[in-house]
C-alpha cells in the first residue's frame, strides 16, 4: 500500500506507540501472539499507523537497553500479517541502529520509520533520512528530548532534517517535561519557517499529566501528526493516552479516522490486562517530568536504587543535572555506584585502585 | 636520520590532534598535512608548527611522497574515501594508518595486538573507532581470562568532539566496532553504541564495557587483569581512568571507564580524540622504529 494514500484521508494522524514505547514498560517482553491481538485489534478500531520494535528501536536488543523476547523482523512480520489497513513505523536511532536494520525492518514489513537524535544532533541523520526516503518510507526526522533546545536552536536542527528529506519533522518530548506554551512556542516557529509541504508532529510523555494538553497544543499550532499509546502504555508515566486523544479530537471537531468506542475497549479489555505494573504517574516518573530526564530511565532508575540502596529519584534527578540523554543508561548503574560508594554502601576493584575514580 | 618522516591525510579533529601526538612520538616527524578546505584551522595550525600543507586533496600531495622521503601516512578523512587514499599511497609504497572506520587493513588496539600486527607488516592498518580503542583493550582484559561470549560497549561523546567525519560515518562507525570487538577484543559476539551528548560544559568521554562470559565470572582474575589493562593502557593515555566496576551480576562483568584527553587541540573533554590519535600515534612510532632498524642494518 502506498503510505500517502492510508496517511492523507485525515486531519490529524494517530501514530500508535504501544508496541514499541509500550515496549519499555513491558521490559521489551511482550509476545508475538501478544503483538498480534493489538495490532489486530488497533487496526479494526481505524488506528492508521503503528509503530513496531524493542522500546529503543532498531538496534535496541541489548544488555543496555534490555534484550526482547523476539527480533524486530519477528515482531514486524507478525504484525504485518494481521493487520489489513495499517502502516508499520519503527524507530531507528543512528549510533544504535543501521541503515542494514532499517533495511531488515523494510523487508518484514515497515513502511514509515522515525528517524531520531537528540535536539541538537540532527546531522548525523541525513544518511538514514535519505536511504528510508530511497526505500520509499514514510520519512520523519525526530527531535528527542526537545526540552532541551530552544524553538530556534530546533528549527536549526529541524531544517537538517528537511533538507535530507524528511517528510514530516516531530518535536519529541521524551522526558514528558514540557508544558503547552513550550510546545506551542516551537511547533509554531516550525511551522512558520519551514516548508508547507513538510507536515509536523508532536510525541509526549504524560511524566506531568500533559500528554493530551501538550498534544492539543501541537495540534493548534500546526501539528497534523500525533503520537499517542492506546491506554498510554509506554516510558515513565505513558505516552499521550491515544483513546483520550482521539475523544478530545472529535470534542474539537477534527476528523482521526478511529472509532473512539471501539479503541476504548481496546484499551480496556487488550492493553490494560497487559501492562502488569501499571504505567501511571508515580513519585518517580513525575520526577522524570519535574527533572527532565528520559522517560525511559524509569524502570532501569529503579532496578538501580534497589541494587545500590539509593533513592530512584535521587538517580533521576542526578541523570537530569548531568544532562543525560536518551540511550544513556549504562550512566544510571554509574550514578548510583558512585552514590553507593561515597556512603560507604558498596566497594569494587575501582575502588581500591590508586589514582581512579571520579 | 633518526626520524621517519610521515604526512596526515584530513584536516578535521582527529588529524590536527594528531599532529601533537607525533611530535612526541621517537621515531616520527609530521612534514605533511592534507585538507581539502583552506580555511581549516588544522591546517592553520599545522603551518604554525612548520608543517607544509596543501588544501587541495591527495593529489596535491602525492608528487612530493618521494622527494619528501614519505613512509607512513596517516588517513583521518571518511571511510568513503578512504580506499581511495590508501590505493594511492601504497602502490607508491608508503604504509597507511587508517584513523577512518573504512577498516580495509588488519584491525590494531595497541595493547592488544601491535606486536603481532607490526610483524605481520601489512601495507594497511587499521584504528577501529575511539570507541573501540577505548573498550577492546577491557574486552581482552576479559577474554584472557575466561571466555566471552557477547560483548557491548556504549561510547558517550561529546557533541563538540564530534567532527563532521564521524557523524558521516556512524554506521560505520558501529560496524567496524562491533566487528573489532569480536576480532581484537575477542568475544564471540560484539555490539556498539556510539552517544553524542551536546551538555554544557562538555562531558568527558564515558565507555561501558558489558561483557558476558561463559560460567561463573572468576573474580578475582577479572579484578587483576582489568586492572593490568588499565595501566598498560594509562602508559599512552594518562587520562584513561576506570571510574566503576567491575560490577558482577550473574554471567555479566560491566566496567565504567572515563577518557580524559591531554587538551591538545581541543580540551579534555575530548578524550575520544586522544585515544585515537595516541594509538595511532603508538602505531606509527612501533612501525617507524622497525623501518630505521632495517635501514641501519642495509647501511
Amino acid at each position: 500500500m502506498d503510505p500517502n494514500t492510508t496517511l492523507k484521508q485525515r486531519e490529524i494522524l494517530v501514530h500508535d506507540m504501544c508496541l514499541r514505547d509500550g515496549m519499555h514498560a513491558k521490559r521489551h517482553q511482550l509476545t508475538l501472539d501478544e503483538m498480534k491481538t493489538l495490532a489486530k485489534a488497533m487496526d479494526r478500531a481505524g488506528v492508521p499507523l503503528m509503530q513496531v520494535t524493542h522500546g529503543d528501536g532498531l538496534g535496541g536488543h541489548s544488555r543496555n537497553y534490555g534484550f526482547a523476547r523476539h527480533t524486530n523482523e519477528e515482531y514486524i512480520a507478525a504484525v504485518a500479517g494481521v493487520v489489513e489497513q495499517a502502516l508499520i513505523s519503527v524507530l531507528l536511532v543512528p549510533g544504535l541502529g543501521t541503515m542494514e536494520e532499517l533495511q531488515r525492518a523494510y523487508d518484514a514489513g515497515a513502511r514509515s520509520v522515525h528517524v531520531a537524535t537528540h535536539c541538537t544532533e540532527a546531522n548525523v541523520s541525513p544518511q538514514h533520512i535519505a536511504f528510508a526516503r530511497k526505500l520509499g518510507m514514510d520519512t520523519t526526522g525526530f527531535l528527542m528530548m526537545a526540552h532541551m533546545n530552544s524553538a530556534d536552536g530546533l528549527l536549526e536542527q529541524a531544517k537538517i532534517m528537511e533538507e535530507a528529506g524528511a517528510q514530516t519533522i516531530y518535536v519529541t518530548d521524551s522526558a514528558g517535561y514540557l508544558l503547552p506554551d513550550g510546545v506551542t512556542e516551537r511547533i509554531a516557529l516550525l511551522r512558520a519557517e519551514l516548508s508547507p509541504e513538510t507536515a509536523l508532529g508532536f510525541h509526549g510523555h504524560h511524566n506531568l499529566a500533559m500528554g493530551v494538553a501538550n498534544s492539543v497544543a501541537a495540534v493548534q499550532a500546526g501539528a497534523t501528526r500525533i503520537d499517542a499509546s492506546v491506554a498510554g502504555m509506554g516510558a515513565g508515566a505513558g505516552n499521550t493516552p491515544l483513546e483520550v486523544f482521539v475523544a478530545v479530537c472529535e470534542r474539537m471537531g477534527l476528523h482521526t479516522g478511529i472509532d473512539l468506542f471501539a479503541i476504548m475497549d481496546v484499551a480496556e479489555d487488550i492493553v490494560v490486562p497487559l501492562m502488569g505494573e501499571p504505567v501511571r504517574v508515580d513519585r518517580e516518573s513525575l520526577t522524570i517530568g519535574y527533572a527532565g530526564a528520559y522517560s525511559t530511565f524509569l524502570l532501569f532508575a529503579r532496578r538501580a536504587a534497589r541494587r545500590y540502596g539509593v533513592d530512584a529519584r535521587e538517580l533521576l534527578v542526578e541523570m537530569g543535572r548531568r544532562r543525560m540523554i536518551a540511550g544513556q543508561e549504562d550512566m544510571i548503574e554509574d550514578v548510583a555506584m558512585t552514590l553507593a560508594k561515597e556512603r560507604g554502601l558498596f566497594a569494587d576493584a575501582a575502588s581500591a585502585h590508586v589514582g581512579s575514580g571520579a | 636520520m633518526d626520524k621517519i618522516p610521515c604526512a596526515l591525510i584530513g584536516s578535521g579533529n582527529i588529524g590536527t590532534d594528531l599532529i601533537y601526538k607525533l611530535r612526541r612520538t621517537t621515531c616520527l616527524e609530521p612534514v605533511w598535512m592534507v585538507g581539502i578546505d583552506p580555511d581549516s584551522e588544522g591546517l592553520r595550525r599545522a603551518r604554525e608548527l612548520g608543517l607544509k600543507t596543501t588544501h587541495e586533496g591527495i593529489d596535491a600531495l602525492l608528487p612530493h611522497l618521494e622527494e619528501d622521503g614519505i613512509r607512513i601516512a596517516f588517513d583521518a578523512t571518511s571511510a568513503y574515501v578512504h580506499a581511495h587514499h590508501s590505493a594511492l599511497l601504497t602502490a607508491r609504497g608508503v604504509k597507511v594508518i587508517d584513523l577512518t572506520p573504512a577498516a580495509i587493513g588488519p584491525l590494531c588496539v595497541p595493547p592488544v595486538n601491535l606486536d603481532e600486527q607490526v610483524e605481520l607488516g601489512a601495507d594497511n592498518v587499521n584504528m577501529i573507532s575511539c570507541a573501540g580503542q577505548a573498550t577492546i583493550p577491557m574486552v581482552h582484559a576479559i577474554s584472557r581470562v575466561q571466555p566471552v561470549a557477547y560483548a557491548e560497549i556504549i561510547a558517550s561523546l561529546a557533541s563538540l568532539s564530534v567532527g563532521m567525519g564521524t557523524r558521516k560515518n556512524l554506521d560505520e562507525f558501529v560496524y567496524t566496532s562491533s566487528r573489532a570487538i569480536e576480532k581484537v577484543g575477542g568475544a564471540k559476539k560484539g555490539k556498539a553504541v556510539a552517544i553524542v551528548n551536546p551538555a554544557e560544559p562538555p562531558l568527558i568521554m564515558r565507555n561501558t564495557i558489558h561483557c558476558q562470559v561463559d560460567g561463573e565470572p572468576d573474580k578475582a582474575a577479572i579484578d587483576a587483569s582489568v586492572l593490568a589493562m588499565l595501566a598498560e593502557v594509562q602508559k599512552y593515555v594518562p587520562g584513561y581512568r576506570l571510574v566503576n566496576g567491575p560490577a558482577y551480576d550473574g554471567d555479566f562483568v560491566s566496567i565504567f571507564l572515563e577518557v580524559a584527553g591531554l587538551g591538545d587541540f581541543l580540551p579534555s573533554y575530548a578524550g575520544n580524540l586522544d585515544i585515537m590519535t595516541a594509538a595511532a600515534a603508538r602505531t606509527g612510532d612501533v612501525f617507524a622504529e622497525r623501518m630505521l632498524r632495517a635501514q641501519k642494518e642495509v647501511a
